[in-house]
């Protein structure tokens, strides 16, 4: 049985769909539908329990070192209160997990997603080996909401004694939120400026409550994994198990920039390297549909009538109101412009590469 | 919300509706059919002249997260399609019993009509089906 979630009762009463996701049951849509919860995002705010997602705290004097072998990122870099994206790899270079590092005081936080926790935790505690380091799995005693959109920084400031504007972006304070010690990170999965929150399990009700009364004025509405999926679709970040799996690496992935070779050792790094010498064979490309049909993950991509591929992930784009795709192709079908197809039940429809990602925050709908 | 039933359709158990004029048929899905498709995003329709048998696939609905077929209620001949429906698919979920229909058929046989549920006899197959849920 999946387990439900500190806000399971309230998710129902606002008429939300449950689903299980990961073992969770959580809102895959309330009332307005995904659509308008995605619009409510790009346009106003909204607010995700994202209480699936895994957290796992390391400490000890071998923190920083153990980490710069675990991660792809240079962890040494952060200063107190930063965060960044980094990846588990494995020797080969494919991804175990894509996580957010916090290095908070005395500790680091990592975020994990929930699908792979368990399998995440293993990988962590073998890769411990004689460093001085304690790694602790704080999933059950941790809730994390998100609040994503323009308007999220002006529900949550009455809300706080942080000063939230001066928490840039990937960055996080600990600080009272609605009467709860919380730690407040300027990230989020969606495209949008926004936060994610960290609070005791216990609070959840109180800071959602707290949320809602005071962004529902403003526009907020609470949004499920529907809408979840369509804004970071948009924005072309990677889901795990979609567009990076233990076969896939980052570099395939467009997302280089979250490996640093320079650092020094650390696992998968001369796979890697050896992959960035010789180039990806394939690469992560984006779609968009020119002719008509909803791509999906597993559809077939052609080019020149011959497979080179599938859809990862394709839906409706609701921003761009378009049909999108990302689908891992040979390097030399990934440039922009390329024509090519998707097989849609049978039929083939017309498609091309597109930059990513489909929509930036920076630069509105362009792709 | 509440579901609503337009009494002048006859339903299929896969819930979609026809609206007999003459012998023409209106097709679309049923208000409990998009309230949980939830929102539609693309409709396939098929072509002018397309013929299908009674409960055969004519079309797909996609909505958000899924494809679902759609039925024929009825034997017929396809003779007009929603094009609106090509730039505004939404209008399913808004007016699934007036704008959002999908097509219009010439129906083959009216005697296949005597299978649908009318939409009292529909209504109460939602009602047992939502309280089972």
């Amino acid at each position: 049985m999946a387990q439900t979630t500190a806000l399971y009762a309230r998710h129902v009463a606002l008429g939300a769909r449950m689903v299980d996701f990961a073992g969770y049951m959580l809102p895959v849509q309330y009332l307005s539908g995904p659509v308008a919860e995605h619009h409510a995002v790009r346009s106003a705010v909204g607010l995700f329990d994202i209480d699936h997602m895994g957290q796992a705290a390391v400490s000890g004097p071998g923190a920083l070192s153990y980490l710069q072998h675990l991660l792809t990122a240079d962890i040494a870099a952060l200063a107190e209160g930063q965060a960044t994206y980094a990846f588990m790899c494995n020797p080969s270079g494919g991804t175990v997990d894509d996580v957010f590092i916090y290095r908070l005081p005395g500790r680091y936080m990592l975020a994990l997603n929930a699908a792979n926790l368990a399998k995440d935790l293993a990988w962590m505690r073998e890769a411990v080996g004689g460093c001085q380091v304690t790694v602790e799995d704080i999933s059950p005693g941790t809730y994390m909401l998100a609040l994503q959109g323009p308007a999220a920084q002006a529900i949550l400031q009455p809300l706080t004694n942080a000063d939230l504007a001066g928490i840039k972006r990937h960055c996080a304070i600990e600080a009272d939120l609605a009467g709860t010690r919380t730690l407040i990170g300027r990230t989020g999965y969606t495209g949008e400026d926004g936060y994610e929150l960290y609070l005791p399990a216990v609070a959840a009700e109180t800071v959602w409550d707290a949320l809602l009364d005071a962004g529902t004025p403003q526009g907020l509405l609470p949004a499920g994994l529907a809408a979840r999926d369509s804004l970071r679709f948009e924005a072309c970040l990677p889901l795990y198990g979609q567009e990076l799996d233990e076969d896939i690496s980052p570099l395939a992935a467009g997302l280089g920039w979250a490996v640093k070779f320079d650092k020094g050792a650390f696992i998968g790094r001369e796979a890697l390297l050896a992959e960035q010498r010789a180039g990806s064979p394939t690469k992560l490309a984006g779609l968009r549909l020119t002719g008509r049909g909803v791509p999906r993950h597993g559809y077939p991509v052609l080019a020149d009538g011959e497979v080179v591929g599938h859809v990862t992930s394709g839906m409706y784009a609701p921003t761009l109101d378009g049909f999108y795709a990302l689908a891992y192709l040979p390097a030399d079908k990934t440039e922009p412009g390329t024509p090519l197809a998707i097989e849609i039940r049978g039929k083939l429809v017309e498609a091309q590469v597109v930059n990513r990602p489909f929509y930036s925050r920076k630069r509105g709908v362009y792709a | 919300m509440a579901i609503r039933f337009d009494q002048k359709c006859l339903y299929t158990k896969s819930h979609e509706w026809i609206r007999v004029d003459d012998e023409f048929g209106y097709i679309g899905v049923s208000d409990y059919a998009q309230s949980q498709l939830s929102d539609v995003v693309y409709v396939e329709v098929p072509e002018v002249g397309d013929s299908f048998s009674q409960g055969e696939v004519f079309g797909v609905i996609e909505s958000v997260k899924a494809a679902s077929e759609l039925n024929l209620p009825v034997a017929g001949e396809v003779v007009e399609v929603n094009l609106d429906l090509e730039d505004t698919p939404e209008l399913v979920n808004k007016d699934p019993y007036g704008d959002g229909w999908l097509v219009k058929i010439a129906i083959e046989d009216l005697g296949e009509l005597d299978f649908l549920m009318d939409a009292k006899a529909y209504e109460a197959l939602i009602k047992r089906a939502q309280k089972q849920a």
